[in-house]
């Protein structure tokens, strides 16, 4: 019988509703793939597994969001099973893109996509997994930074906690050396108030960041807001771009909720 | 199968392909009475919220229906909001986006082909089980893979969800100094490449053949990535001929902005992803299609390395309607994306503006790409300050459903006539394998395997 510290951990890849990015940047790990599979056993993980392993799992790491009545009893179990829980991306964070369905009237939503709606089983409602069980960490991004997912994943192999900065794009792109595109160009630019990790790509890019990581640590709406409507963008603008990956963020939807008149 | 036998099957979930999914068998007297594939991943409404965003936001938005294939949602969509306003991006720009869309050909078929499709011929679950017994071969999958993703980050900042595509070009465009780096990566992907088809087209194939329309854009000349004509070619059975003929059959064509009255989504109730017909009849897109219908306009060296691997000459009018076949012209398919990369790396001239303008008028847009899963349909309709008033989107696994289904219900009933009895676990690993040979995305809706047969 093998030693106990010869048992590798148990990694389990779980997917709600999503795009399957935030996983399939596990696999893009090519340079890391076979080391990191080397060091954990994984056990669950159906878009690169056919054999799946009961559990329990020391990691989980889970895309997507809650949209069915299934899935908010799947979690449960994931969550019972799990030593660590930690979600990956904006759908497992806040909700993603698909919570838009939140601030609108889902039956309505269902007559425009489906002949027959009643044949399609959802939720009013798209959720974050912590809003059903309790999260050891969220991995922000649409999607996920590679380099962050590894640093996740081997600090929970350490036992130590990831160390995954909080701070702005802004200080990334300081640090880059780029050159910021609202102060050079007046292009409206959600750096101030969104989630560091993808290393400032979109000014890099010659465009404003729209805000995919989510909101950072510290955001201060109040004297963000001006700064887009003096780079010309009216409420209808800030609301859409507030309201697209990270729509269930709370910080995202106060400063749209006071933006919205009534 | 013993007379008047009945049972049920059920398989929890279906490994190895892109979303959520089930498949329901019914066997009445060993024969297939219904196989239904059952696409369960949750909607995710893009067409209601798609409505009332600006015109600029689709390409962005829509990358996120889909991880393995953003870049042709992007390039759909842009193609589409182009065409409401009537731009037509002018070649440089346009050489560029086709050499975006060779990095994610390169990068998400080589996944098919390594990750999810090759365990099925080797044995082994998952990649992780190849890399102890095909260690050369795994590390020279993920090389290529990576070559395809050092465009797609190149080019648009990062692999999944690109930042650097817009409606009219992109945000910013490379220097030709800037592009050099990825030539040197590219010529050992060419070998990479042509190592895969030979390796692939060593795998032991079981002889069988589809019987539906296959449809593909088609670019005379060239070998549609980007954009192209639909073009539909005959199924085997409308000429009198048997399934797994490999005969070129007459094609026809129509104008992408009558897609809508060819190609006719229906729902079923047993997926949340829309089923279509084209002209009433069952279709297949992908990567059978796109070579059957384009395989004459590859270079003759790819042709060459095609040739060697069995697939015959397009030229001559071979195609190859074996599905299993596939994983061999996926292989092609990456060979001709790293040389067609190298070829627009090396033409490559800077346009004189990273994008051109798309002032906003009303009209309706159609645009349509080959995504490495199959084509790929984006319409939008804008208002005169450009808000997207409708948008529909027509993925290729919801267009390939209906033949999918098709081909599951051939194959088992073949194995239920010829073979002996077969376990539910034999079946269900059969239904895998039909199903991956079709690499559907069903992500989509728009994902994979819960088998459940009845046999009565
Ligand atoms: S967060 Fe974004 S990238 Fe990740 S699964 Fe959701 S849509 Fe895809
Ligand atoms: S700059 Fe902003 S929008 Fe762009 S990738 Fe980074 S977080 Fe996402």
């Amino acid at each position: 019988m093998p030693a106990l510290s010869d048992r590798r951990p148990q990694l389990g890849v779980w997917k709600f509703a999503s795009c399957d990015g935030c996983q399939l940047t596990l696999l893009d790990c090519e340079d890391e793939l076979l080391g990191i599979a080397e060091q954990v056993e994984i056990t669950y993980f159906l878009e690169a597994s056919s054999a799946p392993g009961p559990g329990p799992y020391d990691l989980s790491l889970v895309e997507g969001s809650v949209t069915t009545a299934e899935d908010t009893e799947r979690i449960q179990h994931i969550r019972a099973a799990s030593d660590r829980l930690v979600t990956i991306g904006a759908c497992a964070t806040a909700g993603g893109v698909q919570a838009l369905r939140n601030y609108a009237d889902v039956a309505e939503f269902q007559a425009a996509v489906y002949a027959r709606p009643d044949y399609i089983d959802t939720l009013a409602t798209s959720t974050p997994i912590s809003a059903h069980v309790p999260v050891d960490f969220e991995l922000r991004g649409c999607p996920i930074d590679r380099g962050q997912l590894i640093e996740v994943i081997t600090a929970y192999l350490a036992g130590r906690t990831p160390d995954v900065p909080a701070h702005s794009v802004c200080f990334e792109c300081k640090r880059r050396g780029t050159v910021c595109v609202t102060v050079a160009h007046g292009t409206p630019c959600l750096g101030p108030v969104t989630h560091a990790g993808c290393g400032a790509l979109c000014p890099a890019y010659n465009r404003g960041c729209y805000g995919c990581f989510g909101p950072s640590n510290s955001t201060n709406f109040p004297s963000f807001i001006p700064l887009l409507r003096r780079d010309g963008m009216d409420t209808l603008d800030v609301v859409r771009v507030l309201r697209t990956y990270n729509t269930a963020a709370p910080e995202f939807d106060a400063a749209v909720r006071k933006e919205l008149p009534g | 199968m013993t007379h008047g036998e009945s049972k049920v099957l059920r398989v929890a979930s279906l490994a190895r392909v892109e979303g959520e999914g089930a498949l329901h068998l019914r066997i009445h007297d060993g024969e297939v009475a219904e196989a239904r594939l059952k696409i369960y991943e949750p909607p995710r409404f893009f067409e209601a919220f798609l409505r009332g965003r600006s015109s600029t936001e689709p390409p962005d938005i829509t990358s996120r229906v889909c991880g393995i294939c953003p870049v042709a949602y992007q390039m759909s969509a842009c193609r589409a909001l182009e065409d409401a306003r009537d731009i037509v991006v002018g070649e440089r720009l346009a050489a560029l986006r086709r050499l975006l869309y060779c990095g994610e050909w390169i990068e998400s078929q080589t996944l098919h082909i390594y990750f999810l499709h090759a365990p099925d011929f080797l044995g082994g679950d998952s990649i992780i089980d190849l890399a102890r017994t095909h260690r050369t071969q795994v590390e020279r999958g993920l090389a290529l893979k990576q070559a395809g993703n050092a465009i797609v980050e190149l080019l648009g900042g990062r692999a999944i969800h690109p930042v650097n595509a817009r409606v009219g070009g992109f945000h910013r465009v490379p220097t030709r100094a800037e592009l050099r780096p990825l030539e040197e990566r590219l010529r050992r992907a060419r070998d990479d490449a042509e190592a895969t088809v030979r390796w692939v087209a060593g795998f032991d194939f079981p002889d069988t053949g589809i019987d539906n329309e296959l449809l593909a854009l088609a670019e005379p000349g060239t070998y549609a990535i980007d954009s192209g004509t639909p073009t539909a070619m005959t199924a085997p059975s409308s000429a009198g001929l048997p399934a797994d003929t490999d005969r070129a059959l007459p094609t026809r064509t129509f104008p992408l902005a009558t897609f809508p009255d060819h190609v006719i989504e229906t729902q079923v109730p047993h997926s949340t992803a829309l089923h279509s017909r084209l002209d009433g009849r069952r279709h297949l897109t992908g990567t059978l299609a796109r070579y059957a219908i384009s395989g004459r306009w590859l270079p003759p060296d790819v042709l060459q390395v095609a040739g060697d691997a069995g697939l015959g000459d397009p030229r001559a009018g071979t195609v190859c309607r074996n599905p299993f076949r596939s994983i061999i012209i996926r292989a092609v398919e990456v060979l001709y994306a790293v040389g067609e990369a190298l070829r627009l790396i090396d033409t490559y001239e800077p346009p004189p503006r990273p994008y051109v303008d798309v002032p906003d008028r009303a009209g309706t847009g159609h645009g349509a790409t080959e995504a490495p899963r199959g084509l790929l349909y984006h319409r939008y309709t804008l208002d005169t300050d450009g808000t997207v008033t409708e948008a529909a989107l027509v993925p290729p696994t919801a267009q390939n459903q209906a033949a999918i289904e098709q081909d599951l219900l051939h194959t088992v009933q073949e194995r239920l006539r010829t073979g002996p009895h077969p376990t539910d676990a034999e079946l269900t690993a059969l239904c895998e394998r039909v199903i991956r040979n079709h690499d559907p995305c069903i992500s989509c809706s728009a994902h994979f395997l819960d088998l459940s047969v009845d046999r009565d």
